[in-house]
């Protein structure tokens, strides 16, 4: 019987009870008390986050089996909490401009990050479901959250619709697995399922359903094809920081979650579930490469081009190797940081006082700015993954394990899709540089904007400096998923 | 025996048919409280199995807190129900192709139905047979020791969504009159009472 060990879990218990702490401080300082919480927001993340740098690396688990900490959960919550850190750091700026600034805001975000630590630390179907509701919740409300605008509370109901759509699904695949295997603890379903499968080759109907529908629900959280229809109205409609914290931490927390229920407990259906990775693999690469040239809304662009993105991650999966899983690891740190990059730069997107998000107010860039110009053509060349700069890394590791696993197909639809998908990142360039500016940007840009977008592009382009400790680290990961 | 076997019959009958009631009455209070018949037959179901505890629980939970909320959402709130179902006809096509085909998958699924032979042994949580332990100790066994981390988790979540509540309705309005006890207490009769003489005859 395994005890009720706190420590492992010691930095989601921080946060649980910082969140409450800073709920109650907004709500007795009443007005004028956003500023101060949302920095003390900031300030728990970052001791949560040194919390778990300093935890013990090897695998734990906690609260009678239904929590799980080791290499890859760590790394994976350092993504999540510096992620939700940046973002939320980056937010203070537009909503006091905005005037959303409501203390409620960083709370939701920070009890949204508290659900991913969740979720990367699921060791049962139970707490990944309650993980992923924690997450999911918050991000519904602070979607919505200028419910002044039709926009914003449209993309509020339409991601809560779809979302509760989603989670049904993932509910009906669960019980059919419990059904079949009697526990929803991961380690018993993997026991069962091995034994099961040694005993004769054919997985039961039932188990398959199940599993098809579990990860037609997961697949609605990373938005990849078929599932991404909410995602570019959500981005668009999301206020602008609100939309930077959707497209970078819970995404590295679903897939954080994907990619351990399929590798732990379902790890011996791996031909069951492959064709399905590689079947939603392709559609989001193709469909993130196609339907992003058309935009005309940088916040829609970035929808489509996360979609893509999640697709060249899911190449890694379909390996279902280490090397597929320390390739995940490694696009999506590289994924975290690029984003929030590109993120700055669109909260930077002014004029006047007012925030634009059209495609065309970027032009002339290069002359009004000449700086975030740079900032933002170093970005786009990542995104579009041009060597030697970081998103090229990312690329190559995943598409390495797909080749690897003699997935030659997927491998040269994912350089075709990204082929493609480069033409609107350098369009973006060619208008900052080649065309003439109808209005200028606002100037100057806040000192946390330019920090933020001045460190994310050095680390784009200085990433060859950094790349030991961050594919080692990612190697430590993978190594602890495939350990068991 | 011939009793018990009678009244699970009883209850199991009464809660079905309610059931029925419930989604064809075309009168939302009527559903209302045929929930409320189906909730207490239920319970009686859980009397017969020995589950006492949470026959009470369905009693008082069910039908004392949320079947009378149902009934003053259904009362207080003025929807137009044949405006709802307007859209109904347009949809049914769709909407019964979808549910005929999960219809015949979930027959397959049925149909073919194992579960592993493993599945018995891993079983995480045995029920305690019930002359061992009482049911109100059982329950609190799994919920407060067993699974103390879900049923946190679920009460964030549960937090999460009354602020969300709060953040996206409420709203500050202006010159709104609120009781401030402070106030009340600290009033001084000087503050309130002003004695006046009055002439006679002339009025205030």
């Amino acid at each position: 019987m395994i005890s009720l060990d706190l420590t492992s879990a010691l930095p989601e218990v921080f946060l649980a009870c910082a969140a409450m702490v800073l709920l109650m401080l907004g709500v007795f300082r009443r007005a004028g008390s956003t500023r101060l919480v949302l920095v003390l927001t900031v300030v728990v993340l970052a001791v949560a986050l040194l919390l778990i740098v300093f935890s013990p690396d090897d695998r734990a688990l906690a609260f009678n089996g239904l929590f799980v900490t080791d290499n890859f959960t760590a790394y994976m919550k350092v993504l999540v909490l510096l992620g939700a850190a940046l973002t939320i750091g980056m937010s203070l700026g537009y909503i006091e401009r905005e005037q959303m600034d409501r203390f409620e805001f960083p709370v939701l975000m920070l009890f949204a990050t508290l659900g991913m630590l969740a979720m990367v630390s699921a060791n049962d179907l139970i707490s990944l479901y309650l993980g992923l509701e924690l997450q999911s919740l918050s991000l519904y409300v602070i979607t919505a959250f200028r419910r002044d605008t039709v926009r914003s509370s449209e993309a509020g109901l339409k991601y809560f619709v779809l979302g509760a759509l989603s989670s049904g699904m993932l509910l009906y695949g669960s019980s059919m697995v419990y059904g079949f295997a009697g526990s929803t603890n991961f380690e018993a379903l993997a026991e069962v399922l091995a034994a099961d499968l040694a005993f004769d080759r054919t997985p039961s109907l039932g188990l398959i359903v199940g599993l098809v529908f579990l990860l037609a629900g997961l697949a609605f959280k990373v938005s990849a094809v078929p599932f991404h229809m909410w995602t570019p109205d959500v981005y668009e409609g999301a206020p602008t920081p609100v939309t930077a914290f959707l497209a970078s931490a819970p995404k590295v927390a679903a897939m954080a979650l994907i990619v351990r229920v399929m590798v732990g407990p379902f790890g011996d259906l791996f031909e069951q579930w492959q064709q399905i990775v590689v079947v939603i693999s392709i559609g989001s690469m193709v469909l993130g490469a196609f339907a992003a040239i058309n935009q005309t809304n940088i916040k829609r662009l970035m929808a489509y081009s996360s979609i893509g993105h999640m697709g060249y991650v899911l190449v890694g999966l379909a390996a279902g190797t280490e090397a597929g899983v320390l390739g995940i690891v490694v696009y999506l740190a590289i994924y975290l940081i690029m984003n929030i990059g590109t993120f700055a730069c669109i909260l930077c997107m002014s004029q006047e006082g007012r925030m634009v998000e059209r495609i065309e107010d970027l032009k002339g860039l290069g002359k009004s700015n000449p700086l975030m110009a740079l900032a933002m053509t170093i970005l786009m060349f990542s995104m579009a993954g041009i060597p030697p700069l970081a998103g090229f890394f990312g690329k190559y590791f995943v598409f390495l394990a797909a080749i690897e696993a003699g997935l030659y197909a997927l491998a040269v639809i994912g350089v075709l899709a990204s082929v493609v998908g480069a033409f609107y990142y350098v369009r973006i360039v060619k208008l900052m540089y080649f065309e003439e500016p109808a209005e200028v940007l606002d100037r100057p840009i806040g000192a946390v904007l330019r920090l933020m977008i001045t460190g994310t592009s050095l680390a784009m382009v200085l990433f060859l400096l950094v790349a030991g400790p961050v594919v080692g680290g990612a190697g430590a990961a993978a190594a602890a998923l495939f350990a068991g | 025996m011939i009793l018990q076997a009678l009244a699970f019959y009883l209850f199991a009958f009464v809660a079905v048919a309610s059931g029925v009631m419930v989604i064809s009455s075309r009168n939302p209070v009527h559903s209302v409280l045929f929930l409320i018949l189906a909730f207490f037959n239920g319970a009686g179901l859980f009397v017969l199995m020995g589950a006492e505890f949470l026959a009470m629980i369905l009693v008082v939970v069910y039908v004392g807190a949320v079947a009378v909320l149902f009934l003053f959402v259904v009362m207080m709130l003025d929807i137009n129900y044949v405006e709802m179902r307007k859209g109904f006809l347009q949809y049914l096509p769709v909407g019964g192709l979808i549910g005929l085909i999960l219809l015949v998958e979930l027959t397959f699924v049925v149909g073919a139905w194992v579960a592993a032979p493993a599945a018995g042994t891993v079983a995480s949580i045995p029920i305690a047979p019930p002359e061992q332990v009482h049911n109100t100790r059982a329950l609190g066994n799994v919920i407060y020791t067993d699974y103390i981390y879900l049923f946190q988790a679920a009460g964030l979540v549960l937090l999460v969504a009354m602020v969300g509540a709060i953040v996206l309705t409420l709203r500050q309005r202006e010159g709104v009159r609120r009781q401030s006890i402070a106030g009340q207490i600290g009033r001084k009769r000087a503050d309130s009472i002003e004695l006046k003489d009055v002439p006679r005859g002339s009025g205030v």
